[in-house]
């Protein structure tokens, strides 16, 4: 059924601006076909980085990306282009993502003509209205400009103009986190729709743990540029093997103010916290993790295969206490 | 639990006169507000939440237009002269919003920042006032509050900055503290962190409105709840009750739509068919009635009243777990 | 919602109709150009036509003699000098811009858009032009080239997408970190296609507040080079050398200096306004 569509290995990414800026490093990834992976962390994580990485809009400062073992190079445009119909994004801000002079039916016909080649006026306009169709939209807001649209539906329209090509694989790039809460759910359900129906992969970046929970099969946690932890939905949720990870469930506030009672201090202050830049011996969690020892802040932990599927960069993994749900 | 009553909103409506006319984007809000009480706020897009505190301290755009009440510590605000607004503002009222790079100045110091409200209104000398800086950044949770007060904003994170801005508001010890999405543009681990900061603060008396969109935040810090949906209130209730059995329909859609951490991992969220409606689309009738799966004929027609009950009200004509009188 | 689509520019439109001081401003302009279209055709007399009947030659606007602005030093009608001046004057002005615009569009579009090295050397290029001395290159021109209208507005337009190209890229820059530039990148959108479809569009706001309020600036640089005598040849005449002649009589005969003076003003004015209003109008601020 499934062949591995992605493969990311040694990943690092590397911001050369005021200051040199690791935005990821040595990162590895598995995403196989109609599969959905997870990424999630904090500011400053890199899950930002990553998507860009994949998508060659920024180059790798070391390690390689390979889409169905064919290695992905952001210089060699030809290729990038051909890749482009199988690899597609939906971003953040949703009236950001969509140009304010094209109507939305203009938009997403613009990736028609872009990714197939397709430019007949009928063919166009009947795909379009079926995609539209497909994502949710009456048809007839085709000639409606973004600022005439709801947040909502201005999503919709990326996705369809995202998915009329039937890519392979979808980012996600906090898709839903400018949404509002009862927006947010369908565009939850139409992503888990879609991918279903196309057998689409997805790779769901977010900082909203809840969200990735329902809509992602694996989930990989970032802190500071490196994967600290990966592991199958329901084991990461319900026995996590890195104190950032915990740390990161114990903060997400539940709507249960019975359960809201807890306090959620298990991670230190911010002060202290290396920068994103810094490049301190050890691991990066340890001046934040209530865990750490010395060995923490002298031998950085590599990703460690704990059970199947399930990986974790911490010396201290066997010691971490399942929440308490 | 609650003390003497701080603020007391009454029939509170905004308007703004637009390209399309006067729009109306608050109608008829009532809410209250008593000593060391934490009132939850939650709407969504459009729900005329952050528009109703921004009216009673008459922070609203130029073209908007307030009328009904808003009663603080015996004071009428709506209406009141700028002079008189001017003396309560950052001093018995504070209020932090939702981005805290925004509401610093980018080219001040943190102390001057700090204590610039007490020394332009003269309430204390440069000294004094830099010891109160210094303690208000204790009490916040800043490490080296000496050092910080000559810093910049840049050079603070998110979280600092927006612990930077509680101590600013609380510099005058106000009576209320009125917070929209503090912690909305944090990550999750700073906004626990801010969340305790604020939950500290309510034993000592001080009045707290958190205006939020994010239900899990309300769990955490609300003692009562007053749900806002298309300009108007349509639920209040203690906390534990809302979200235990929510009468009003949207308020149990919501708490449905909301993805959980714990519990069975389904793949589908329930979500509310939809959009909420902007200010110049609602008509007649409830304006949740569009999207309400209970809807029934007169709540396309009628504006459904405001039904008490207890602790709790809710505006619907037919609220959810029965017990409510007409 | 009920009411049709309307695309930012009808918006925009709408609120440039509901400021009145542009409107006044565009009716005047639309007068005005009406005006140097039909006015000369309504005279008598043709353009270099010296009337000889006049003495002296110079004679003041009266009815009588159908000279409604009157007679300039050599006994031309000045009725239709100056209609005649404004047609080229405003040729010139909207040639010359239309020059500057299309060239400094898509210099300060691919600059701004590709960044990097290319838009260093395109911008250093732009620099160096900026410092060299606009009158030696005008005035070296026309004494190489000939004083023929064509050249005149070249050597404008040829200077004036500078500024132009500085400004729209660095709005191309802003535009350029935008998630629907991300997105056309990410459709495999070569370079020059998201520049035409994606870029520009989204600086013409930009660009014709600013084309609008150039239009002043080249046809006051045009009366300039006229009042040094090197702006257009007889027969012809602009607004800027009537002015030029004019100012010489002023004592003797102020009606030849007011009378362009004052739909020189007008124009001016008219433009000014308007360009304020399109401003205001383009302004993404309504969201």
């Amino acid at each position: 059924m499934s062949g591995n569509l992605l493969q990311v290995r040694g990943l690092s990414v590397e911001y050369r601006g005021r200051r040199r800026v690791r935005a990821l490093r040595e990162v590895d990834l598995d995403l196989q076909s109609g599969h959905s992976l997870g990424i999630v962390g904090e500011s400053g994580c890199g899950k930002s980085t990553l998507a860009r990485a994949i998508l060659g809009l920024v180059q790798p400062s070391a390690g390689e990306i390979r889409w169905r073992d064919w290695p992905l190079d952001p210089r060699d445009r030809l290729r990038m282009r051909d890749l482009r119909r199988e690899l597609q994004v939906v971003f953040q801000d949703p009236f950001g993502s969509l140009d304010p002079r094209m109507t939305a039916g203009a938009s997403v016909a613009e990736a028609l003509a872009a990714l197939e080649g397709t430019t007949d006026r009928v063919a166009v306009r009947n795909r379009v209205a079926a995609t539209l169709d497909e994502v949710g939209l009456d048809p007839a807001l085709a000639a409606r400009y973004p600022h005439e649209l709801s947040g909502g539906q201005c999503q919709r329209v990326a996705i369809a103009r995202a998915t009329i090509v039937r890519p392979q694989l979808l980012i996600c790039d906090e898709a839903v986190s400018a949404l509002d809460v009862s927006v947010q759910a369908q565009i939850v359900n139409l992503l888990h729709d879609l991918s279903e129906r196309h057998r689409m992969a997805m790779l769901f970046i977010s900082h909203n743990l809840a969200v990735v929970r329902h809509l992602c099969e694996e989930v990989a946690v970032l802190y500071l540029g490196r994967v600290v932890e990966r592991a199958p939905r329901d084991e990461l949720f319900s026995a996590p093997r890195h104190p950032y990870t915990q740390a990161l469930l114990a903060a997400v506030p539940e709507p249960d103010p019975v359960r809201a009672q807890r306090l959620a201090a298990s991670v230190k202050g911010e002060e202290g916290s290396p920068a994103p830049q810094t490049d301190g011996s050890g691991c990066a969690f340890h001046p934040r993790c209530p865990l750490a020892v010395t060995r923490c802040r002298e031998q950085r932990p590599g990703l460690e295969t704990i059970a199947s599927g399930h990986v974790v960069a911490c010396h201290r993994w066997r010691e971490v206490a399942p929440p308490a749900w | 639990m609650a003390g003497a009553r701080v603020l007391r909103i009454k029939d509170l409506c905004v308007d703004f006169d637009t390209e399309q006319g006067r729009v109306r984007a608050v109608s008829g809000v009532s809410l209250e507000v008593g000593q060391g009480e934490c009132l939850a706020v939650v709407g969504e897009s459009g729900s005329g939440k952050t528009q109703s505190f921004l009216a009673c301290l008459g922070l609203l755009a130029a073209n908007g237009r307030v009328t009904g009440s808003a009663c603080f510590e015996g004071q009428e605000l709506v209406g009141a002269s700028e002079r008189a607004l001017d003396l309560v503002r950052g001093t018995r009222i504070g209020m932090i919003f939702q981005d805290p790079m925004n509401a610093l100045t980018p080219h001040l110091r943190i102390g001057h920042q700090l204590t610039e409200v007490v020394r332009a209104r003269g309430l204390m000398g440069a000294e004094q006032a830099r010891r109160r800086a210094v303690d208000a950044l204790v009490e916040v949770g800043i490490v080296d509050p000496a050092a910080r007060l000559l810093q910049y904003p840049f050079e603070l994170s998110g979280g600092q900055q927006q612990r930077v801005c509680i101590a600013m508001a609380l510099m005058t010890n106000p009576a209320l503290l009125i917070a929209d999405e503090p912690t909305t543009a944090l990550d999750v681990t700073v906004q626990a962190q801010v969340l305790a900061l604020l939950r500290q603060f309510r034993t000592r008396g001080l009045a707290l409105v958190m205006i939020t969109h994010d239900l899990g935040v309300v769990a955490g810090i609300a003692d009562r709840v007053a749900v806002m949906y298309a300009g108007r209130v349509i639920e209040t209730a203690p906390v534990a009750d809302l979200f235990a059995a929510p009468a009003h329909p949207y308020t149990a859609a919501l708490l449905d739509s909301v993805p959980r951490l714990a519990g069975p991992s389904t793949s589908r969220l329930a979500g509310i068919e939809g959009q909420p409606p902007r200010p110049h689309e609602r008509g007649p009738g409830c304006p949740f009635a569009p999207r309400c799966t209970s809807a029934r004929t007169e709540c396309r027609t009628t504006d459904p009243e405001m039904r008490v009950l207890g602790e709790r009200s809710v505006a619907c004509h037919a609220p959810l777990h029965g017990g409510w009188e007409a | 919602m009920a009411e049709g689509t309307n695309s930012l520019w009808g918006a925009a439109w709408r609120r440039l109709r509901r400021n009145r001081a542009a409107v006044a401003a565009m009716g005047v302009l639309a007068g005005l150009l009406l005006a140097s279209l039909l006015g000369p055709m309504l005279s008598a007399y043709a353009l270099d036509q010296v009337d000889w009947s006049l003495s002296p030659l110079s004679s003041p606007p009266s009815f009588a003699n159908g000279h409604w602005f009157g007679t300039d030093s050599n006994g031309r009608d000045l009725f239709v000098r100056v209609w005649r001046g404004t047609q080229v004057s405003l040729l010139v002005a909207l040639l010359a811009t239309a020059v500057s615009l299309v060239i400094g569009v898509a210099w300060g579009a691919t600059a701004g858009y590709l960044g990097g090295r290319v838009d260093d050397w395109m911008m250093r290029f732009v620099d160096v032009l900026y410092a060299l001395p606009y009158m030696f290159f005008v005035i070296i021109l026309t004494v190489v080239f000939g004083r023929s209208l064509f050249l005149i507005f070249l050597a404008i337009g040829a200077v004036g997408w500078l500024t132009m190209a500085r400004i729209v890229r660095g709005q191309a820059l802003a535009l350029r970190h935008r998630a629907f530039v991300d997105a056309a990148i990410a459709l495999g959108l070569p370079s020059h296609r998201i520049i035409a479809r994606h870029i520009v569009p989204n600086v013409l706001g930009t660009v014709i507040v600013y084309a609008t309020l150039t239009v002043p600036q080249v046809i006051l640089f045009e009366s300039f080079l006229s009042f040094l005598g090197l702006g257009v040849q007889e027969p012809l005449t602009s607004l800027g050398r009537l002015v030029a002649e004019g100012a010489l009589e002023m004592e003797t005969a102020p009606w030849q200096l007011l009378v362009p003076s004052a739909v020189l003003a007008l124009i001016l004015l008219c433009l000014n306004f308007l360009g304020d209003g399109l401003r205001d109008a383009l302004d993404p601020r309504q969201h």
